[in-house]
């Protein structure tokens, strides 16, 4: 089969193409230039503005390259407190959640992956009925609140300790990529289940918990409704919620970043550093997502074949 | 130790039973039985994924009964006083009733309309393209804007909406030759949000049918090819019926799940200003249970079971219509 597709495509890769596909090919390397355009210039947009002098930022100088570089947006804004204390609280929630949120997955989804349990139906209804229909946001709330979680770090790490739609696509990956043939081999070697899947399921799980830590990882570093409901304290704000504060609310406290006293510029500094909050809180997410982008599509795909 | 010691004991004595086992095997419950002590392991497992399972889905259904109630701290879920449909009746003689319902309806039915069919055109385009290079560069990008956060796109949107320095503010003053806030105006919400939206998920959502074009026999392009079909022809014969039912059958699950919009994005991009058109059922639960100066737990809980069962009666139907069509379904 990959043979046959390599054979096609270098066959119409070569002189054979028509004019009329030729012509295809053109408009359609075209549209999908004008789409990577459109994605493309807000983010650019976003990065040249944070480079450039507050002054262009807020007379509107800036269209697509920065405009007088300059890097006093980030200067300030790791000097801005409750910021760098946002970084440290998602990082936390970000570490200890995901691992959380890996070990539940598994312990979870590889039991439901055996056919031979009896009940797997049954526990399988069980796990898949709360995405149909859910006892909604206000009894969710009571749960947390009753059990005194409210206002406290792991209030972002228990009530979201497990998503089901990951349990699905790695109950997916349990079914196709361990080959049943070990468990009959390992069982007649007297093999119990904690050992099986410590032993021989897990040394074969490296991409599953690798997704499952990118699809965590990245869940929690950009969730803030949970955080807007459960925490008071500014102390424990994840990054997000600290962002919404400065970016949609407008409250920014430039009394923290003392050395400027002209209103002038103090307002211009306010607005540029917007742009510059919304470039360092995407960065960490987007350095890494290069390297990481391949495991996502996987697990899309692992996601997509019904387990 | 003594764990390991038992259960072999037990299956010394569980072969012993088996004689007689399999002459009353018709009396399942201990046949199961035997199979599942053997299995106890698993079950052990399984302990605490149910235990999270059971505090933080099934307990709120459970809770989600203060809909019927007139909830008072003091009396809590299971003692405050039984009031019947009172709450759901307040919901529907609400003067916001109508508004929320049809504010939800229109945002959820535009998202669809206008961000379904981008990802298949998105795909069938890729999918032509030649240079691999270039083709992996562009999903790279495309992929990109789907792992920015609700918080981050709803200020890329303030932020370029801005009247006075955002690029599009500029544009409308131009255009309009006053300064507009798009934000403030409520004719703008809608479309601001879906084409957000469309810009920060179609690209990652041409995954699917980037694999499902991928599954196509290559043999029917090479029969096309000899048949001197053009590439437009073939992507409309050969491409576009190769992935119908994938097609088919997303395009089913999100009408069945179209009630539940982004709503911590338009959460975000509400305001006083807008409200006539960007208050949905989801936002309005917000505040009037846990955002609002007299907290109603039991009036924003019926509204949100409101919700809730309208959405199930919509999958499950949705699920009957793919399963009649002779696909898999989501159960």
């Amino acid at each position: 089969m990959g043979l046959l597709k390599l054979r096609i495509q270098r066959k119409s890769t070569g002189i054979h193409e028509s004019s009329g596909d030729w012509l295809f090919l053109s408009l359609n390397t075209l549209f999908l230039l004008v789409i990577l355009l459109v994605v493309l210039y807000p983010i650019i947009y976003i990065v040249s503005a944070s480079f450039s002098d507050p002054a262009a930022v807020t007379a509107g100088e800036v269209t697509l390259l920065p405009v007088r570089f300059t890097l006093i947006g980030y200067e300030k804004i790791i000097q801005y407190p409750t910021i760098v204390q946002g970084f440290l609280n998602s990082a936390f929630y970000v570490g200890v959640g995901s691992i959380v949120n890996v070990a539940m997955t598994i312990l979870a989804a590889y039991p439901l992956s055996r056919r031979d349990l009896p009940g797997h139906k049954l526990l399988g209804a069980i796990f898949f009925f709360p995405l149909l229909f859910s006892g909604g946001l206000i009894p969710f709330y009571l749960v947390v609140r009753d059990l005194g979680l409210i206002n406290t770090r792991w209030a972002l790490i228990i009530p979201t300790a497990l998503s089901i739609w990951n349990v699905l696509i790695a109950v997916s990956f349990f079914r196709t990529a361990i080959p049943e043939e070990l468990f009959e081999a390992a069982q007649l070697d007297g093999c119990s289940d904690f050992q099986y899947l410590l032993r021989v399921v897990l040394p074969l799980s490296g991409s599953i918990i690798a997704i499952l830590f990118l699809f965590y990882g990245v869940w929690h570093w950009n969730e803030y409704f949970n955080a807007l409901i459960f925490l008071r304290d500014q102390s424990l704000f994840p990054l997000q919620l600290v962002m919404r504060d400065i970016l949609i609310l407008g409250n920014m406290d430039m009394n923290m970043l003392t050395d400027i006293e002209q209103q002038v510029i103090q307002q211009a500094l306010k607005e540029q550093l917007k742009f510059t909050v919304l470039v360092v809180s995407t960065l960490p997410v987007l350095l890494a997502y290069p390297l990481v982008q391949k495991y996502f599509v996987k697990g899309i795909t692992l996601g997509a074949v019904k387990g | 130790m003594n764990f390991i010691n038992k259960s072999t004991t037990r299956t010394i004595s569980e072969i012993s039973d088996r004689d007689t086992a399999s002459a009353v095997r018709k009396n399942g419950i201990r046949y199961l039985w035997s199979k599942m002590r053997r299995r106890w392991q698993l079950y052990v497992l399984l302990v605490l994924p149910l235990a999270y399972l059971i505090t933080f889905h099934y307990v709120p259904m459970l809770g989600a009964q203060i809909a019927f109630r007139d909830y008072s701290v003091r009396d809590g879920i299971w003692g405050s006083e039984w009031v019947g449909l009172e709450n759901f009746q307040r919901f529907f003689d609400s003067y916001l009733f109508e508004r929320l319902v049809i504010n939800t309806l229109a945002l959820g039915i535009f998202t669809l309309g206008a961000g379904f069919p981008i990802p298949i055109i998105l795909a069938l385009s890729l999918n032509q393209v030649r240079t691999q290079f270039f083709k992996k560069s562009v999903q790279m990008i495309i992929y990109a804007p789907y792992f920015i956060s609700t918080v981050v796109m709803a200020g890329i949107v303030i932020q370029m909406l801005n009247p006075r320095f955002g690029i599009i503010g500029q544009l409308g003053e131009q255009l309009t030759g006053r300064s507009t806030n798009l934000l403030a105006d409520p004719t703008w919400f809608q479309t601001i949000f879906v084409g957000s939206g469309i810009w920060q998920t179609a690209g990652f959502a041409t995954v699917i049918y980037l694999a499902a074009l991928a599954t196509i026999d290559p043999s029917l392009h090479e029969a096309a090819v000899v048949d001197g079909a053009s590439r437009f022809q073939r992507i409309i014969h050969i491409d576009i019926p190769g992935i119908l039912p994938v097609t088919t059958v997303l395009l089913i699950l999100n009408i069945g799940n179209f009630l539940n919009i982004g709503f911590e994005k338009v959460l975000l991009l509400q305001n006083p200003m807008n409200t006539s058109v960007s208050e949905i059922i989801d936002t309005y639960v917000y505040k009037v249970g846990l955002a609002s100066q007299t907290l109603d737990f039991s009036y924003a809980t019926s509204i949100g079971l409101f919700k809730a069962v309208i959405a199930l009666l919509l999958v499950v139907s949705a699920n009957y219509i793919v399963k009649k069509m002779g696909q898999e379904g989501l159960w």
